[in-house]
């Protein structure tokens, strides 16, 4: 509660760092009218019987935390024309910097706001490793992704990025939050060996597609594409950088009522603990969503699973669930997008096909409803 | 969880050092100390070990490990034919571990005598336990612990490239970590050793006994108190050579008193006693020393008839219901001569830490728990924090977890506490229990060794937990 508190606060403090835009005049609203809102949303559209919801009450009070990290990631896809914040620096008093440095130092205190996320590698590092190990006929022992390029879309503090730096991939993590790179920079300086494997930049993903086109044999894309203003480009960008036969991953939020619920109604409108407008659900996306926009672009997805967090426990757990969270696994088709030969047709098709029996059945599942 | 936290952080801020902001700054620029994954600081048994399990586990083989030792490099070139009077009984499952890094081939090439049974009775009365296994399988090892730390050091060399030994060095000075983590202070514990040299590194190990520096040096808290005890110990030889494999441990009133196999002709003893009793049997001439020994393990001095009566009973009673299987009371090999320089008296006691693990810290071995040698189980519960925190950081290495994290830490805490409590209650209770020759407590106890020794699978599961 303490910690959701002054999050709280400095995220509202962050949303006017980020300045102009739509949110703001939102978050401004007096609280009767939005609470009025909240009511009709609750009425009309959800129907969700309070019984139901108390049980997810409690549960959403440790996960919002994860909503809440992904804040700093907002910045850059909500609006891409992210250079907008290095320059609206400037005008930012150091009362405020100090606020924002207090939050970006946050990253790396396993135990403070960003807990959830540091206990999801629990999760997410073994999917990707694994994945990835399939790929790799042999691995050298103690650093099994050794040789591999990989790149951290929305990287924040480096959360992700070390543990697969520490794995032996040579891994790029790009933010467009300056002041989360630092914090990343600063954090694997301390080790020599991470030191050297692991590259931040201060950039969007449109940013560097044409210098890496086709560089890595991973993207990760965790907790990032739910605030991403244009996600078809975003996922072609991701495309674009990956090799024939690389990987992609994806970890976000499900567009479901319970999300709806838990993400918006809950937290941002009635508890509080998030600022309003931090997210919307509308850029939330499903499974299906985001398959078909993979597949349309040459992507295959593999995998898809749902992901369940446990706030007293603290611990993330697989499930066939995927109605919250999930993680994504689709590989780039080795064959060009403008095939010259119809032999490269059929290949291509039959690969999407095994592809496509390949999907966890949970999606099926959801299809046929 | 909160509470937990905060106490934490307290006790780190309280540490002995010069203050969590000033140490922070101190290492705020840009150190170019080697840094390593894993440190263990102390060389004995248990350390030694435990950087051997990092240093052979194939999810280890990119990290840098540590090990500080104290004393001198020790050359075992050829083994003496005199045994050495300090012996470790190792369990089944301490030799697996010994084995899972190639260390017990070493000692199985030189020297270790196996027991197959082991018998433990009660000098007030007939009642005793009798532990063995149908398939003839092997109940525990006695090995000398210079052999044990011969095949370390050896399997050490061997991974020298992973594993750095610092023979004759020793930290004086622990710096840890900001308990918030700030931006610009190092993340890491620094290790100052005597000569001035520094070392950074992710994971500190305290195996550096029980009165562990690196304990001290992060404030947690040791509940301990010493026993009014002495161990005493030496070499025997048997008055004729025999099959030599099994355990004997008889409670004397005044502590047990335990002969372990060595060879066919030797045993080793362990001797607990009163202070006083202890020094008189290190300083008394031999051949009263040899009276002594085997009159603790013969005399009935200290019986009652009552108590005899009140066995006997039980014990036919038992006769009725159970008709077969009644494992006769067998008779220990008589003591000839005791070796001449191998009586040692050590003082005894029982400690155990509050917590195992802190934040970039880890105990094992006598630096988390000491406990009373009657069980036997010292070092074997040192082997075992080793398997479970060796399990714990290999895990953690494959995930790409920073190893210092306190997520895997408390798993392997969580284990140990449990196994390690346990085990430390019971071995403090039979030793008061057995304290006594007050007949209503000699009765309890006759009566509760004649009813564990007749109900084979409340044996079993003792001596399963006994062997881990």
């Amino acid at each position: 509660m303490w910690g959701g508190r002054k999050l709280g606060s400095s995220g509202d403090w962050f949303l006017r760092v980020v300045g102009p835009g739509g949110r703001n005049t939102k978050a401004a609203r007096p609280l009767i009218s939005s609470a009025v809102y909240v009511k009709n949303q609750l009425g009309s559209t959800l129907q969700i019987k309070p019984g139901v919801f108390n049980e997810y009450r409690t549960m959403w009070f440790k996960s919002y935390r994860t909503t809440v990290s992904c804040l700093n990631r907002i910045k850059s896809f909500r609006y891409p024309w992210a250079r907008l914040y290095s320059t609206s620096q400037t005008t930012v008093d150091s009362g405020e910097v100090k606020t924002f440095l207090a939050l970006a130092h946050k990253w790396w205190d396993e135990q403070g706001v960003y807990a959830p996320l540091h206990s999801m590698n629990d999760l997410r590092v073994p999917f990707i490793r694994d994945n990835l190990l399939k790929t790799i006929p042999n691995h050298q022992p103690g650093k099994p992704l050794f040789g591999m390029k990989i790149l951290d879309v929305g990287c924040g503090g480096g959360l992700l990025t070390e543990p697969l730096g520490r794995l032996g991939a040579s891994v790029i993590g790009i933010d467009p939050v300056d002041e989360n790179i630092k914090t990343a920079q600063c954090h694997k300086s301390f080790d020599p060996v991470l030191d050297k494997r692991i590259e931040y930049r201060v950039c969007s993903l449109e940013e560097i597609v044409e210098e890496t086109a086709e560089t890595f044999d991973a993207v990760v894309a965790s907790e990032v594409v739910e605030h991403v203003i244009d996600l078809e480009t975003f996922l072609q960008c991701c495309c674009q950088v990956l090799k024939p036969g690389g990987s992609l991953f994806i970890t976000t939020i499900n567009k479901t009522q319970l999300s709806y619920a838990l993400g918006i109604v809950f937290s941002e409108q009635i508890a509080g603990i998030v600022p309003k407008g931090t997210h919307t659900w509308e850029k939330f996306v499903s499974p299906e969503t985001l398959e078909s926009i993979l597949e349309s672009n040459g992507l295959s997805v593999q995998t898809v699973v749902g992901m369940l967090y446990n706030p007293f426990s603290g611990y993330w757990h697989w499930s066939e669930n995927t109605s919250l969270h999930y993680a994504a696994h689709a590989v780039k088709s080795r064959v060009q997008e403008h095939p010259t030969s119809a032999e490269f047709v059929l290949k291509g098709e039959t690969e999407e096909l095994q592809a496509n029996a390949c999907t966890n059945p949970a999606v099926h599942e959801e299809l046929k409803k | 969880m909160a509470a937990r936290l905060v106490s934490r952080c307290g006790a780190v801020r309280a540490a002995p050092h010069s203050g969590p902001l000033v140490s922070c700054r101190r290492w705020s620029g840009a150190s170019t100390d080697t840094v390593y994954d894993v440190v263990v600081s102390g060389g004995g048994l248990v350390g030694a070990a435990m950087a051997c399990a990092l240093g052979y586990d194939i999810h280890f083989h990119d990290k840098k490990i540590l090990l500080l030792e104290a004393g001198p490099k020790k050359v075992l070139k050829n083994l003496s034919e005199t045994y050495s009077n300090r012996v470790s009984s190792i369990s089944p499952g301490s030799a697996t571990l010994l084995s899972s890094f190639g260390a017990w081939d070493h000692i199985c090439n030189m020297r270790y005598r196996a027991f197959r049974r082991m018998q433990v009775w009660d000098a007030c009365s007939e009642a005793l336990i009798m532990f063995d296994k149908d398939n003839l399988d092997d109940m525990g090892y006695i090995v000398e612990n210079d052999v044990i730390m011969h095949a370390l050091a050896k399997q050490l060399e061997a991974v020298s490239d992973r594993v750095t030994v610092l023979y004759r060095s020793k930290a004086i000075r622990y710096t840890w970590p900001c308990p918030f983590p700030m931006a610009d202070s190092s993340p890491w514990v620094h290790i100052t050793l005597g000569d001035g040299s520094t070392f950074q590194t992710k994971l500190l190990i305290g195996a550096d006994g029980h009165n562990s520096g690196v304990r001290q040096a992060a404030g947690i808290q040791n509940v301990s108190w010493n026993y009014d005890q002495s161990a005493v110990v030496a070499t025997l030889h048997l008055s004729e050579a025999t099959e030599n494999n099994v355990a004997w441990q008889r409670f004397l009133p005044s502590g047990p008193i335990a002969l372990l196999p060595l060879s066919d002709t030797l045993s080793s003893l362990v001797w607990s006693t009163s202070h006083e009793h202890a020094a008189e049997l290190v300083s008394m001439d031999e051949e009263k020393f040899v009276d002594a020994v085997n009159s603790a393990f013969w005399s009935d001095a200290d019986h009652t008839d009552f108590i005899d009566t009140a066995g006997a009973m039980l014990q036919y009673a038992v006769g009725l219901l159970k008709p077969t299987k009644v494992s006769a009371r067998q008779l220990p090999p008589s003591v000839a001569r005791v070796d001449a320089k191998s009586r040692v008296l050590f003082p005894l006691g029982l400690g155990h830490a509050a917590e195992y693990v802190r934040p970039r810290v880890a105990l094992i071995g006598d630096a988390a728990h000491r406990v009373h040698p009657l069980a036997g189980q010292g070092v074997n519960m040192g082997f075992g924090d080793i398997s479970s925190l060796a399990h714990h950081l290999s895990t953690a290495a494959f995930n790409g977890k920073d190893l210092g994290s306190m997520s895997h830490l408390t798993g392997y805490e969580t284990e140990r506490q449990r196994h390690n409590t346990a085990l430390l209650a019971a071995t403090d209770l039979l030793k008061r229990l057995y304290s006594t020759s007050a007949s209503p407590l000699v009765l309890l106890r006759t009566w509760g060794l004649q009813a564990t020794n007749a109900v084979s699978p409340l044996k079993e599961q003792i001596m399963a937990f006994a062997s881990k």
